[in-house]
């Protein structure tokens, strides 16, 4: 971009992306915004004019909001916790050279290919399903009783499905930073006195800092609003009702536009200030 | 104390054998330079002895115990990296005390030896720095530091200098012969470079596809090099060697003469030839003689105001004294 000339142009060339994207970004944040303020009931009455925050202060009031909250970042924090961890262990596991390497690595990247709602219906039927599923097989055939997984551990259950799907996720952006390593760290390291754990503490864990940065933030914005999980499995019952969980039954299930967008911006300001502490904890890794 | 004996020492990757089985004792004290071309072997001979590969067949002796089967970090060895293989994340300060730290020295201990080894190689100012923010000469020496603290056995080099410039790399030279002279501990360092094993070693052993050509100091395998191969790595600009009735005359079948004893004038001596590229040193001038009939190119050292100009017809004067013989097999006459 040398010239006035070909500055001005180029940004005449990103104009349309860039109006598009505001748009898209603009249009429903206003129309949240806007319905938040209003009396909105589609099958009793319609639109019925401002309400000012009387929305806001139902929403906050209800005793379904602080445990969605809590909810919420419960299975944010959990699948985050499974699959860092997780990630860091089958990534250092990937890393060795073995037998049919490209197979293998394409076999853990599969999870994340399959759609939410599948996976969380697969997990449902085939595993956790206390009749049929495998995990009840398994039980019987110890003589346990078959637990019953989506009432009886719910939260578990949920956080095990999603962890489940974005594992692979974790692993992947984990495995390519490991790769990068200096293989002369680890060596030097490992004259200078450092056994296995102590490379993996001091050399490589740090060096996964960046990495591991991405993923946790990455997930996070996902997993703020994981909704298909829960939809095909508890349908929010069993402690599992999640804001965005609960947003959905205020706008379809109670036909309450403008208490679930009151929600909606609720959620917003959640995730932002999930984001500030998130960047005040791990983001610093960012400017290395 | 820091003996090095390889006895019948040997490695194969899968197949491929890149070390035969060769002896080597490198004795305490001692500054030892392995030399040869790229892909000779000398780096995993390094990485041998550092541990860092398993030996196929045959002995390792440091000091005399068999060091064969011990872990790298109980042999007592320091290496430094071509990489220099600093730990990006720490200072200047906790990359020194790594391995104090993994050998759980008393905090008091550990501080005194990092001030030290920082005083030495002027690293005090930037203790707190962490590699990134290093020049590379810095960060060779951050790396010679987290090598000394461990007061090693011996240190191992792996082509250290290569990634600097030519000005810096003659600057670490001496800061690693001084440091040497100092300290008085081994050193097994690993170039390609033959100045700088020259220059740096009390014995070169210079190898050829995992073999050892020769073992000797420098001016050794200068003033007599055991066969062609070493004849032609040692010495910069290299020996000039030549062939035919000129090598029968001296009873071989290859002669070799080094450009410094070759003398050069207009109108005398047994030799003739045409001035092709001059180079201008200052100090000294190298002129590539063509068409001497004894060899494509004759290489000859003269003083730096010596002017011949390109196309001068020349005559050269050897020096029949430092005239090397070699046989069929390439080996020398004596």
């Amino acid at each position: 971009m040398a010239t006035r000339h070909s500055r001005s142009a180029a940004r005449l060339m990103m104009a349309p992306a860039v109006i598009l994207l505001l748009g898209w970004m603009l249009v429903p944040l206003t129309m949240t915004l806007w319905f938040s303020f209003r009396e909105f009931l589609p099958l009793r009455g319609g639109d019925m004019g401002w309400v000012g925050f009387d929305n806001y202060a139902r929403f906050v009031t209800s005793s379904a909001f602080w445990p969605s909250i809590q909810t919420t970042l419960l299975i944010v924090g959990g699948v985050l916790l499974i699959t860092v961890v997780l990630g860091v262990l089958l990534a250092l596991l990937l890393d060795q050279p073995m037998w049919g390497q490209g197979v293998v690595r394409i076999l853990v990247i599969a999870p994340f290919f399959v759609m939410p709602t599948v996976s969380a219906l697969v997990w449902k039927n085939m595993f956790m399903d206390p009749v049929n599923g495998l995990f009840a097989h398994l039980w019987k055939a110890f003589g346990a009783t078959p637990v019953e997984w989506l009432s009886q551990a719910s939260m578990f259950s949920i956080i095990l499905i999603v962890a489940w799907q974005w594992l692979p996720f974790a692993t992947l952006i984990l495995l390519t930073a490991i790769q990068s390593l200096d293989s002369e760290q680890l060596e030097a390291a490992e004259m200078d006195g450092a056994p296995a754990l102590k490379r993996f503490w001091f050399i490589i864990l740090p060096h996964l800092g960046r990495a591991i940065t991405v993923v946790i933030l990455i997930q996070t914005i996902f997993l703020l609003s994981v909704f298909a999980e829960i939809f095909v499995t508890t349908q929010g019952s069993f402690g599992t009702r999640t804001l965005t969980y609960l947003i959905f039954q205020r706008v379809l299930e109670s036909q309450n536009v403008g208490l679930g967008s009151a929600g909606g911006v609720y959620a917003i300001i959640l995730a932002n200030i999930v984001a500030i502490f998130l960047m005040r904890i791990v983001g610093k890794n960012l400017d290395r | 104390m820091g003996k090095i004996t390889l006895e019948q020492v040997s490695k194969s990757f899968g197949e491929v054998r890149v070390i035969p089985p060769l002896d080597l004792t490198i004795e305490d004290g001692e500054f030892a330079v392995f030399v040869g071309p790229s892909g000779c072997g000398k780096s995993t001979l390094l990485r041998l002895i550092a541990g860092l590969e398993d030996v196929t067949g045959g002995t390792i002796r440091i000091d005399g115990k068999d060091a064969t089967e011990v872990p790298p970090a109980k042999r007592g060895l320091a290496m430094v990296f071509q990489s220099y293989a600093l730990y990006p994340h720490m200072t200047v300060r906790k990359n020194i005390a790594f391995p104090l730290r993994m050998a759980k020295l008393p905090q008091a201990e550990i501080d005194r030896r990092v001030a030290g080894a920082a005083q030495v190689l002027n690293l005090t100012d930037y203790l707190d720095r962490r590699p990134g923010q290093l020049s590379g000469g810095q960060r060779q020496r951050v790396a010679i530091g987290r090598a000394i603290v461990r007061e090693p056995a011996a240190f191992l080099f792996d082509e250290p200098l290569s990634n600097l410039d030519a000005a810096l790399r003659v600057g670490m030279r001496l800061e690693i012969s001084e440091l040497h002279k100092r300290l008085k501990t081994t050193m097994i360092y690993v170039t390609h470079d033959q100045v700088e094993a020259m220059t740096m070693a009390d014995k070169i052993v210079v190898l050829r596809a995992g073999h050892i050509e020769q073992v000797g100091s420098p001016l050794d395998l200068y003033r007599s090099p055991r066969n062609l191969f070493v004849a032609g790595f040692i010495g910069s600009p290299r020996m000039n060697f030549i062939e035919g009735p000129e090598a029968a005359r001296h009873g071989a079948r290859t002669i070799g003469i080094r450009p410094e004893h070759i003398a050069v004038s207009a109108d005398e001596g047994p030799w003739s030839g045409v001035v092709g590229v001059s180079e201008h040193l200052g100090s000294d001038t190298f002129f590539h003689i063509h068409d001497t009939g004894l060899a494509e190119t004759i290489t000859v050292r003269a003083g730096g105001e010596v002017g011949f100009n390109h196309g001068d017809r020349v005559r050269l004067t050897p020096r029949e004294d430092q005239v090397h013989r070699f046989d069929e097999k390439g080996l020398r006459i004596a």
